[in-house]
């Protein structure tokens, strides 16, 4: 038996002995996400557990270093536990802006000092993290973002306003792009970390079309931030930006392909069974469904084996999210009347309709649709002029 | 397997695009079709994929191929098609192959040394009317003798003419839609009773209208077994379907390239039309199209190859998103070249022309998203 086969064998019997039942049925709501934290309210014994086990193995971040609190797996073994996870249905053990944004950045940029720090306070669901980047005056052009850093010898003083701040009411630290010069655009911005009960820091939720609120407009006033905790060259932060926005469009676009996406015509089949034109609408979405899962497993290898084009996760985030608004577009026509149920329990509070509005963001957030085909048609196709 | 592809697959797919280049450019497709040849392709160059080693790809090791499989096969593929080479290729080394691989050793001893040295040709005759309905096979062979004998007609049988053998997929028992009752028969050419009516296609390939008038074949000629040809046809099918998938997304790439060059050349208003956004995201969208598409093709070929349940959905999501796909190609490429687009000189309509073919070949997008949602069960 190969080494790969004998570590699919290993890996199914720790599933089936470490993953709660419950913990393997699909997550219904919002509220069934583990995202650890401070003040993390766990909705069951069980999820506390399956976050527990995963951490003391290393498996919240399988392919981390092990020094970091990540499982030291190779491509190879992390695609094995991805499809044996997928395949038994056990829930991701830890959502974090931490692993799928910080972690990259601090793998790439941080010292080894910041790395044992902060690396294995993630891997183990301890300091859920949240992401300053946008400003009221800095949406798709972020770079011309103005929250800025003073300095004062051993640290900063940070004033400014981040807007669309997910989860700062709940987060324990953030990771902010502050200007720290002003004369240059791009060579003036760096990349800070702070705690969020640091004297200062309010934020104040803000109502989406959903009704809910998951993002925040987040304020700074006179913010002190140590010198130590910056991520990379004073100034340089904009780097590190590039590097972890791709990270965040790969998390964007892959949080369709993470999972299982099931056929939503067999989904329907009543439905579709008396409407041959929405019949015909959701086989084609099938069939884009199956392809864009395809695409995700050659850009998944592509990404490890450190092949395919650098602005690829740009194409994958415009696609991803595209299809993704596309399903829930199809969802709401074949829920009928019963979709547009905003507050019974019977609709589980208007899930559906509030799941589609949501879905509204995908292809704004984390840069919109047409910066991502700005920068196809640059950094891919070499268009002229773009 | 990662999807991407290998060290000796990036090998193959090196050799086969420099070949495919030098040998068979559009422009040697304009000569064949210029000359009205009858066949639709060079023989010349049917041999010299055989001393390529392209011919035995499919073919096992031990019977003088390279014993690989459909995800090579695409590779292959996808250069004839951006280069838009007029090969028997499809039909003879995959999906005949497949057929071959499925039936007698003596079959294989008779017709895979020639395939294998670009000799010999390959046909398929499959479909009984306009659109590609396996399923509803109906043409006859009654058992006669000790062998059988074939009555009916088949259409779109792209070489018939030119084929030295016809895989004919008729009824020996049950009617259409049975799943038993179906037998693969290989049928030498110029066998009595057959008549072929030779067709040019709006891509220049010659495809034939054949009659089968009392032909009468010995039981060596079936391909399998005699009534379980369901099986057979199945294997031919998802490999033809595959292959014509990938050789679509060569056309679809082939169709964005030339175009791209285009926006980078072409000015108006002062300035080059890449320029303009509007133009761009159009661009930038096909990219992402097309990419999409050929990491499905990708897929439903390691899916077939590898022999997982999945494979038959994978196959027919694979056909019917590259249809959609290269379709898109070839329609922003003609209406971004603008007027030159129309015009004879400029390849682009080349492309919008064997996307056409390739579409109604194995079955349209339309066919295969149905198929996908009863796959599904809906």
């Amino acid at each position: 038996m190969s080494d790969l086969e004998t570590f699919r064998k290993e890996t199914i019997a720790w599933l089936e002995e470490n993953c709660p039942a419950e913990m393997r049925k699909p997550a219904k709501s919002e509220s069934d996400v583990c995202w650890g934290g401070r003040n993390f309210q766990f909705q069951s014994d069980a999820q506390k557990q399956w976050l527990e086990v995963n951490a003391a193995r290393g498996w919240t971040v399988p392919d981390w270093p092990t020094e970091y609190g990540g499982g030291g797996l190779n491509p190879a073994e992390t695609k094995i536990l991805k499809q044996e996870m997928t395949r038994m249905g056990c829930r991701i053990p830890l959502s974090s802006f931490g692993i799928w944004m910080l972690g990259p950045a601090l793998l790439q940029f941080g010292t080894e000092e910041q790395k044992l720090h902060y690396l294995p306070q993630i891997a183990r669901g301890e300091i859920r993290w949240c992401q300053g980047y946008s400003e009221p005056g800095s949406g798709s052009d972020l770079v011309s973002l103005q929250t800025f850093g003073e300095d004062k010898g051993d640290h900063w003083v940070v004033n400014g306003q981040k807007v669309w701040t997910s989860y700062a009411d709940k987060a324990d630290w953030i990771f902010c792009l502050v200007r720290t010069d002003k004369e240059d655009k791009y060579r003036g911005i760096s990349f800070l970390l702070f705690d969020m009960e640091s004297e200062g820091v309010t934020t104040k939720p803000i109502k989406l079309i959903s009704g809910n609120s998951p993002f925040c407009e987040t304020f700074f006033d006179d913010v002190k931030v140590p010198k130590d905790q910056i991520v990379g060259q004073l100034n340089r932060g904009w780097d590190v930006a590039k590097y972890l926005l791709g990270h965040e469009r790969e998390m964007i676009s892959g949080g369709g392909i993470s999972n299982e996406m099931p056929s939503i015509g067999a989904a329907f089949n009543e439905i579709v069974a008396l409407d041959p034109i929405m019949r015909a609408e959701m086989a084609a979405f099938d069939v884009d469904t199956l392809a864009f899962k395809a695409m995700g497993e050659l850009f998944m290898d592509e990404l490890k084996a450190k092949k395919g084009h650098p602005a690829q996760p740009n194409m994958m985030k415009y696609a991803g999210t595209e299809l993704n608004k596309r399903r829930h577009e199809l969802v709401m026509a074949a829920g009928g009347s019963e979709s547009l149920e905003w507050e019974s329990e019977a609709s589980n509070k208007g899930a559906k309709a509030r799941n589609w509005l949501r879905t509204k963001a995908n292809s704004i957030e984390g840069g919109t649709s047409e910066v991502m085909l700005n920068v196809i048609s640059k950094r891919i196709l070499e268009l002229p002029g773009a | 397997m990662p999807l991407f592809y290998d060290e000796d697959q990036s090998m193959l797919e090196d050799s086969a695009a420099e070949f495919m280049k030098t040998e068979a450019p559009v422009a040697h497709l304009r000569e064949f079709r210029d000359k009205n040849c009858p066949d639709g392709f060079s023989h010349r160059l049917w041999e010299q994929f055989g001393e390529m080693g392209f011919n035995g790809i499919m073919a096992s090791e031990d019977e003088g191929g390279l014993g690989m499989g459909l995800k090579e096969a695409g590779i292959i593929m996808k250069e004839i098609g951006k280069n838009l080479a007029p090969s028997p290729f499809l039909t003879t080394a995959v999906a005949g192959v497949e057929a071959l691989n499925n039936g007698s050793k003596a079959l294989r001893d008779r017709y895979l040394p020639g395939i294998i040295e670009g000799k010999t040709v390959l046909s398929l005759a499959i479909d009984e009317s306009s659109k590609h309905r396996p399923e509803a096979i109906a043409m006859e062979a009654k058992r006669s003798g000790n062998g059988f004998q074939l009555n009916g007609k088949k259409q779109f049988v792209i070489h018939g003419i030119s084929s030295d053998m016809m895989i004919v997929a008729a009824r020996t028992a049950g009617s259409a839609g049975d799943k038993d009752g179906l037998t693969l028969f290989a049928v030498e050419k110029e066998t009595k009773g057959m008549e072929m009516d030779a067709v040019r296609l709006v891509d220049s390939s010659v495809a034939a209208h054949v009659a089968f008038n009392n032909v009468e074949l010995t039981a060596d000629a079936v391909i399998g077994e005699v009534d379980q040809g369901q099986e057979v046809l199945d294997r031919l099918l998802r490999a033809g379907r595959v292959a014509s998938a990938a050789e679509m997304v060569g056309v679809g790439t082939g169709a964005m390239k030339q175009t791209l060059a285009y926006l980078k050349e072409r000015k108006q208003f002062g300035q080059l039309i890449g320029e303009f956004q509007g133009l761009q995201h159009r661009a930038a969208h096909l990219y992402s199209e097309m990419e999409i598409a050929d990491a499905i093709v990708r897929k439903a070929a390691e899916a077939v190859d590898a022999g997982v349940e999945s494979a038959e959905l994978l196959v027919s999501a694979a056909k019917a998103k590259v249809g959609v796909t290269s379709n898109l190609a070839v329609r922003e490429g003609v209406q971004m070249h603008g007027g030159v687009g129309m015009t004879d000189e400029y390849d682009i309509g080349l492309y919008m022309k064997r996307d056409r073919g390739l579409s109604e070949f194995f079955g349209d997008s339309r066919y295969h998203a149905n198929r996908v949602a009863q796959l599904y069960g809906y």
